[in-house]
């Protein structure tokens, strides 16, 4: 089918047809049959690096015979220009935050998930289930969810944070040793929540008075980091820096007194998904992929690896409390994560979130 | 003699380089000043410094990248065992293979044809453009391309993307190489009935050999390094060694990735004397 | 020794041949392959430039100029003159000090003029992406260089030297500074000894000489250097990514954001044409100016 359209689009120059067939040809993948011998499938799945166990892939192949490959991506944005550009891809679950699922699948590029094939979506917190992003869990499972805050060094801060403004308008001595995310929609949520806007927000003036705040944190921070900033804390560059709660611990792995607050302004709820693509021929080993997951043991042992935590009930309550107190992020409960904010996305309101980053960031 | 810095920068930066390896014969130097040479060490010292710091902490026993905890090579053998690395360490060979292949054939024939047929420097221009056009130009003008044609991308992708610019440096090295061959051997085997094809195939391909293969290192050894291009065109699946390196730095580098650069380097200077033994033994015609 | 871009090479045969379809085993496949792969793609983004973004990136088909307006707004021309301005800094350093390395190497001796021309060239054969990532090691708070200072005494407290523009033009003077070296080498070497030594004999100083006859004969060497560095420098996006902390953005930062994070292909086109055809305009004055110093004089 691609090679005959393809030709017919080329030739003709009919651009609008060949790009709407763009999306319509991701449909190529076949349709869920429950009954398929999955042993037979290959999978490919992508991950973000480092957020699983090393060998989940053998672990999986060895439950079920699917022959199982695991590829990175660095970003959410990585991934989704490649899953949009691409017809097939070549991937078959891909790993999004929750937002991107939810775009992702209004463009008929997500499969949706045949329940029958994840009875272990029975483990997760009902609250997993009703998302705003995708309610009823319809293209998406939850793999990771948490929020994000303020991780400190006590002994380079003199005192505990509390406040969002306690790194938006730092004291003196803390010029030049914080940092901030500035990727997609986590730049501006710091100052939407403490001027009390919602982090979804789409009012230009709400955005515009956020945009003046962040443009005067710039001066003060030490630079913008979305990646290694808990190396930055371990390495005393930083002071204190904006994170997410998981990758917080990997800097209380090498130093046990970093601490990390929920900011008393509220924050977000942010969920990383497993989805499986409408253009997978292997739709069924995909399904019995985040089925795998979603089993209480293994989503522990995923838990206790990537130091994360997960929305699987069963696999929480598993977990080594030892564990929990190296690490207290893992014991925000489920109640404190619901006070904060889901991150939906926002349509074509998105682009507002766009321009406001390239104008902080351009902003000297 | 031509000029040898005529419009436009079109010679690949290394070319002069790779030229330097030939023998041929250069005015004799001039002696001058010692203190001439102090500039010189400082900017060795500029461009070494950061690969001398990288080298040594590929020995640190440390995975703390600022503090020296003593000698180990531990990070080497854990060099080989990141699947991730060595992946992207074979995708990479892949397309270095597959784009200096048709960069070499095409870019020969494009030296040759320009050289012989065209007048004007239009034709020429063309064919150098890419060496020239910002990366990220045709990183994404490929992109938005194969999406157009709903093209699965892959190292296939990854591969034509970087024919097309080291074709350009192919075909700049070759019409250099050409400009200093005696046209005379191709008049006679004309003159004696040969057709161009054949006189192209026996007279001139044996005279450019030097030039096409500095061309086909040249066109290899770009495409090793390229990232921006490969960052564009490749399938998530299929990254190649910059792009693994490009999401290692990112989060933070582990000291593998120090060894691996060491031996990188390792391999350039080895294939450098190499090389250089080899332009010594074939020689040059004159 | 020639470059490739000589027109009219003189040592080109002097009979051209041009029967029929003689050429077109020699240029057709070529030709074919960058029309295909290299014209219609950028071709392709020029026309993108005209339409809307898609909701999820791609293009929706309604004519428009505001992406074009979209490039007059102060934030995008900000960003431009920063990134020329970034660029123009790295260039001229990249020339002071290029410069007096390749006069160096022009007066070796030719076993050493390869060797030290081979090494210049040799740190690109290593993954630019880890010798970026060496400067982090060095130039960090607490990285080697303050290390070095404090364990010197020579400060107390380390200084910030990473995240600022100045480290993003150490960086990419520092990627780029062998492109510099190497086209000015090839002009430096390029002339003839006897001049210089004819200026000499003449009763003119070292530096009167080297003003008078080198200087002169280098500059279109200089030029191409320019170029060389000016070029790549402008539409880097990584070396401001990870050693400006996401600070200081360049067009490159821009236009990979617009097709990544904004999803706005026809925007981030537009972008990317504009930083193309400022380069080819940059481009197209130095063809001229060399051309002027060296045919200039001849043609009267």
């Amino acid at each position: 089918m691609p090679t005959t359209r393809r030709i017919a689009a080329a030739a003709a120059g009919t651009i609008a047809l060949a790009l709407a067939a763009t999306s319509c040809s991701t449909g190529g993948g076949g349709d869920v049959d429950p009954n398929a011998d999955i042993s037979e499938q290959t999978l490919t799945v992508s991950i973000w690096a480092d957020y699983y166990p090393e060998d989940l892939a053998e672990q999986f192949e060895e439950a079920t015979g699917v022959k199982t490959t695991i590829v990175n991506h660095t970003t959410n944005e990585d991934i989704v220009a490649k899953l949009t550009a691409s017809a097939d891809p070549g991937i078959d679950v891909a790993f999004v935050s929750g937002q991107y699922a939810q775009a992702l699948g209004e463009q008929g590029i997500l499969a949706e998930l045949d329940k029958s094939l994840i009875p272990n979506e029975e483990n997760l917190y009902p609250e997993a289930l009703e998302l705003d992003y995708d309610p009823g869990n319809v293209y998406s499972e939850p793999y990771a969810w948490g929020t994000t805050g303020l991780c400190y060094r006590p002994d380079l801060t003199g005192f505990e944070p509390t406040s969002w403004n306690d790194l938006l308008n730092p004291k003196p001595e803390l010029v030049g040793k914080t940092t901030m995310l500035s990727t997609d929609r986590w730049l501006a949520m710091p100052a939407l929540k403490t001027m009390g806007y919602s982090l979804n927000t789409t009012d230009d003036a709400e955005l515009e008075e956020a945009k003046t705040q962040l443009i005067e944190t710039k001066s003060t921070l030490l630079a913008y980091d979305d990646t290694t900033f808990y190396s930055k804390l371990v390495s005393g560059e930083a002071a204190m820096v904006e994170a997410w709660d998981g990758w917080c611990n990997y800097g209380i792995a090498e130093d046990p007194s970093i601490g990390f607050v929920i900011p008393e302004e509220g924050s977000d709820l942010w969920v990383d998904t497993m989805t499986v693509l409408e253009s997978s021929e292997n739709k069924e080993a995909a399904m019995a992929f985040i089925d795998f997951i979603l089993d209480p043991e293994i989503q522990t042992w995923v838990a206790e690896n990537i130091l994360y935590k997960v929305p699987n009930q069963a696999a929480m309550e598993a977990l080594d409390p030892a564990l929990i107190e190296s690490y207290p992020t893992l014991g925000i409960t489920v109640d404190e994560l619901f006070e904060q904010e889901v991150i939906v996305d926002l349509g074509d309101d998105t682009v507002k979130y766009v321009d406001l980053n390239a104008e902080v960031l351009a902003t000297n | 003699m031509a000029d040898p810095t005529a419009p436009a920068a079109t010679a690949a930066p290394t070319t002069t380089a790779m030229r330097e390896l030939d023998p041929d014969a250069r005015p004799r130097a001039v002696r001058r000043p010692r203190g001439i040479l102090v500039p010189l060490w400082l900017g060795y010292v500029f461009l070494y410094l950061p690969i001398l710091i990288v080298v040594v902490m590929s020995f640190n026993d440390s995975s703390n990248l600022f503090v020296w905890r003593g000698f180990s090579l531990r990070w080497y053998p854990e060099l080989f065992e990141n699947r991730e690395i060595m992946q992207g360490l074979v995708n990479t060979l892949i397309v270095a293979t597959g784009a200096t292949a048709i960069a070499t054939v095409l870019g020969t024939l494009l030296a040759y044809g320009i050289q012989h047929y065209t007048r004007g420097g239009l034709v020429r221009a063309f064919a150098i453009a890419p060496a020239i056009l910002p990366d990220l130009l045709l990183g994404i003008g490929l992109l938005t391309f194969f999406s157009l044609l709903t093209v699965t991308l892959g190292l296939h992708s990854v591969i034509l993307a970087h024919a097309v610019f080291a074709t350009a440096f192919v075909t700049a090295i070759v019409l250099a190489r050409m400009a200093n061959l005696d046209p005379s051997l191709e008049e006679a085997s004309r003159d004696l009935g040969a057709g161009p094809v054949r006189t192209f195939v026996r007279v001139t391909l044996p005279q450019l050999a030097p030039g096409i293969v500095a061309g086909a290192l040249l066109a290899f050894t770009l495409s090793l390094d390229e990232f921006v291009i490969a960052f564009f065109t490749t399938a998530p699946t299929q990254p190649t060694l910059p792009i693994v390196i490009y999401s290692m730095v990112r989060f933070g580098v582990t000291p593998e990735v120090n060894a691996l650069a060491s031996l990188l380097l390792l391999v350039s200077i080895v294939t450098v004397i190499a090389a250089q033994r080899l332009t010594r033994l074939t020689g040059t015609p004159k | 020794m020639t470059s490739t871009l000589d027109r009219d090479a003189p040592a080109a045969p002097p009979t051209r041949v041009r029967r029929g379809l003689a050429p077109l085993p020699f240029l057709a496949p070529g030709m074919l392959f960058l029309i295909v792969f290299m014209a219609i793609p950028v071709g392709l983004l020029a026309f993108y430039t005209f339409f809307r973004r898609g909701r999820f990136g791609g293009i929706v088909f309604e004519f428009t100029l505001d992406n074009w307006v979209k490039l007059f707004e102060p934030l995008y021309v900000g960003v431009i003159l920063q990134s020329i301005g970034l660029a123009l800094v790295v260039t001229l350093l990249a020339l002071a000090i290029g410069y007096p390395m390749a006069y160096a190497i022009a007066g070796l001796s030719p076993k050493w003029r390869t060797v030290a021309l081979v090494a210049i060239v040799l740190p690109f054969w290593t993954n630019f992406l880890i010798r970026t990532y060496a400067w982090i090691l060095l130039l960090n708070n607490a990285g080697w260089v303050n290390q070095w200072l404090q364990g010197l005494g020579i400060t107390d407290e380390p200084i910030s030297m990473l995240y600022t523009p100045q480290a993003i033009v150490v960086g990419l003077l520092y990627m780029y500074l062998p492109l510099m070296v190497l086209p000015l080498y090839a002009s430096l070497q390029q002339l003839d000894p006897a001049l210089r030594e004819a200026a000499t004999n003449l009763g003119a100083t070292p530096w009167r000489a080297f003003r008078t006859v080198t200087l002169p004969l280098s500059l279109p060497g200089a030029l191409t250097g320019c170029i060389f560095v000016f070029v790549p420098a402008m539409s880097n996006f990584v070396i401001p990514e990870l050693i400006g902390g996401g600070k200081t953005i360049m067009v490159g930062n821009l236009v990979r954001d617009q097709f990544f994070e904004a999803r706005d292909w026809p925007f981030g086109a537009t972008l990317a044409l504009l930083l193309t055809i400022l380069l080819v305009l940059v481009i197209l004055a130095q063809s001229a100016v060399s051309r002027r110093l060296t045919e200039g004089p001849r043609r009267g």
